[in-house]
């Protein structure tokens, strides 16, 4: 059942393209484009590269005035910084497992839940299915700031303040309606009669589902998890609300809080980020061909 | 056993009436037909039947006992689907042995039954090929076998010869009326090809607009036309039709022409009636005494025989001739009627008027 990424990417919404139109220079880019595109990279790029540098610069190189671009002493003391501390593990690197369990749980728990969700919103005629589905969509429409004080006040009546579980919650009833709203396209994609057929091999709606239906899905459940994972993985504002102990937070509060005492350690905040952007840049890598046609999809088609 | 009954199925999507009060009675061990045009409500006729259709109204029962909520496993029913629906992940081999898979039959027995139906279909070099690895004929051989491989109540067939070669589709139909005889089981086949209805049916029952037009046996179905619509959907070249009312003892077209009246027709003078004529109740070739002035048209030479197209008055009619015949466009000739055979509709309602006295 294993799923090579490319697989899981090439068969999304995305999938027929056409190559992009000649460009009427004729032969490649010009010059203009280059250059333009060349100071766009710099400049996106820029904040990235420094953080990288940082990261594996002496403290007295980080601090040097005028900045040191080229000629410092590399040095992995700060990525040590990060993983242990002088008693043991770092309170960073307790943050980075609860990132770890937070985003991995709460993601499984919304395909568990939306990916069935989606299936039966594919299949059946429900009533009203269009608003439903629109209710669905609606949940997201709110930013988290707007409802974190709500949720901070129910949190705190039913003792889910400062737990991971309350987090894995959150992150799932969010990562939820996406769930159901992509998977809902790459089921319609499955025709609904190799279900059919299964039913009158003799085999039940549900033996049906999984025996034949989901093997097809699991490229589109791959590629949906990713993104439900990167939601959970980035997630700044409910955490640093809804947590507040170190074995309890995840990374991004956690990374924030190193700044913002007398002394900033630069080095390890760079670091520290290098170590948390990683996962993120990955699996945005894997999921690339979707978060194209994410941006593209409504003036490609119609 | 394997007696399949609806009453009076009622399914809409949406604006869309599929199906309008089909009511259908397939004896046990028949190869009943189901025959209409595209968008005649056929397949979802047999989706009724096999439970994958939720039914505004109706009940369907299998060997007279109501089925009408099983789920489909319940059914014992096996269906060959209009698009194969063949599992798109599985070798052929898969695919034929999955009915037998669900029903936990030992790996020799499947071994065994797929070699069997591999040989009856020919489609031993295919096993090892996904669907994607084979073209629609060779798909639809595979949903055959998947199918047949089983023995259930009764077996539905959506269009299974539909994208077959001629050649291929013609050996078929024979190969299947075979393994139908050899099975005694009960088939439902579904078509839009009146000659595959024809040649393979004991019972056909033509559907159009989700309304089930008539039932009979293919002769029944051939000459006894109930109503314009199927003598025009039946038959080969189409039958002509030519408005016309009764004067008398004599039948007055449209054009002028007169015939004398079929003795067995009852329609009271004056009311507006077609006349229904099969291209081999015609002839151009020996003059009776019902006869009607045209001219020549056109020529279709078949090999076999000459479809001759006569233009009388502003209707075409078509014509069964010897191979041999040949004439000029514009030539005057008369079209001589076997009136006998001849059919008449109401041209309001377009019924077939009562042939009680023929
Ligand atoms: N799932 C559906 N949603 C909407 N309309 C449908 C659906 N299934 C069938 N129809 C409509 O119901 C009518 C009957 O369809 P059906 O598939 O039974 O026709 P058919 O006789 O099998 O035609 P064909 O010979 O083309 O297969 C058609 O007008 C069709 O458009
Ligand atoms: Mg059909």
């Amino acid at each position: 059942m294993a799923v090579s990424v490319d697989e899981a990417v090439s068969t999304g919404p995305g999938r027929d393209h056409t190559p992009p139109a000649r460009r009427s220079g004729g032969r490649g880019r010009s010059v203009l484009e280059v250059a333009l595109l060349a100071v766009l990279a710099v400049v996106m790029l820029f904040p990235a590269l420094w953080m990288i540098e940082t990261s594996i610069k002496e403290n007295r190189d980080v601090y040097a005035i005028p900045a040191k671009f080229f000629d410092f002493t590399v040095t992995l003391e700060h990525f040590k910084d990060v993983f242990v501390a002088s008693g043991g593990r770092s309170a960073l690197s307790v943050s980075f497992l609860n990132s770890v369990v937070v985003a991995g749980v709460s993601t499984a728990l919304a395909t568990v839940l939306g990916v069935p969700a989606a299936w039966a919103y594919s299949r059946f005629s429900v009533k009203a299915k269009k608003d439903q589905l629109f209710f669905i969509l609606s949940t997201r429409f709110m930013p988290p700031v707007v409802v974190v004080i709500p949720i901070f006040l129910m949190y705190r009546q039913v003792g889910l303040i400062d737990s991971k579980l309350g987090l894995i919650l959150i992150y799932a009833a969010f990562n939820v309606p996406f769930t159901i709203w992509m998977m809902k396209g790459f089921v319609d994609e499955v025709p609904a009669e190799y279900e059919d057929a299964a039913m009158l091999d003799g085999y039940t709606r549900l033996q049906a589902f999984w025996r034949y239906t989901l093997p097809l899905l699991l490229p589109g459940i791959a590629a949906t998890a990713v993104f439900a994972l990167i939601f959970s993985w980035n997630e700044f504002v409910f955490a640093i609300f809804l947590t507040s102990s170190d074995t309890v937070r995840t990374a991004p509060p956690a990374i924030a809080g190193l700044i913002g005492g007398t002394t900033v350690d630069w080095g390890l905040v760079a670091a520290a980020s290098v170590v948390f952007a990683l996962p993120v840049l990955v699996f945005a890598y894997l999921v690339r061909k979707h978060l194209v046609a994410g941006v593209t999809l409504g003036a490609v088609r119609r | 056993m394997g007696t399949v009954a609806v009453q009076g199925l009622r399914k809409s999507f949406g604006k869309v009436q599929a199906l309008d009060g089909v009511t259908l009675d397939v004896p046990d061990g028949s190869f009943f037909v189901v025959l209409g045009p595209s968008g005649a409500g056929k397949t979802t006729t047999l989706r009724a039947i096999a439970g994958l259709e939720k039914l505004d109204a109706g009940s369907v029962h299998l060997d007279g006992r109501d089925a009408t909520g099983d789920a489909p496993a319940e059914r014992d029913l096996a269906m060959v689907f209009q698009s194969y629906a063949l599992y798109p992940r599985l070798t052929a081999y898969e695919n034929i042995a999955s009915p037998l898979r669900a029903r936990r039959c030992s790996s020799s027995e499947i071994a065994a039954a797929v070699e069997r139906m591999s040989s009856l279909l020919h489609i031993e070099r295919l096993l090892q090929r996904r669907p994607a690895q084979m073209s629609g004929g060779e798909m639809q051989r595979v949903a055959l076998a998947r199918a047949l491989v089983r023995r259930p109540r009764a077996f539905l067939m959506d269009e299974p010869l539909t994208n077959l070669d001629l050649k291929l589709r013609v050996e078929m139909r024979t190969e299947l009326t075979r393994i139908h005889r050899s099975l005694g089981a009960t088939f439902i086949y579904v078509t839009n090809d009146q000659v595959e209805a024809l040649s393979m049916a004991d019972r056909v029952a033509v559907l159009k607009d989700g309304k089930v037009q008539q039932v009979g046996t293919p002769a029944e179905v051939y000459e006894r036309p109930a109503n314009q619509w199927v003598a025009g959907f039946v038959g080969s070249p189409q039958i002509s039709l030519l408005p016309c009312h009764a004067e008398g003892d004599r039948l007055v077209g449209a054009e002028g022409w007169t015939l004398p009246r079929p003795r067995w027709s009852t329609a009271e003078d004056g009311r507006p009636l077609v006349l229904g004529l099969r291209a081999e109740d015609l002839s151009v070739e020996q003059r009776g005494d019902a006869s009607l002035p045209g001219e020549l048209y056109g020529l279709e030479p078949l090999g076999d025989r000459t479809v001759v197209d006569v233009q009388v008055g502003t209707e075409i009619l078509k014509v069964k001739a010897r191979p041999t015949f040949t004439g000029t466009p514009g030539e005057r000739l008369h079209v001589t009627v076997d009136l006998d055979r001849a059919h008449l509709f109401d041209a309001g309602t377009g019924l077939a008027l009562s042939e009680a006295g023929r």
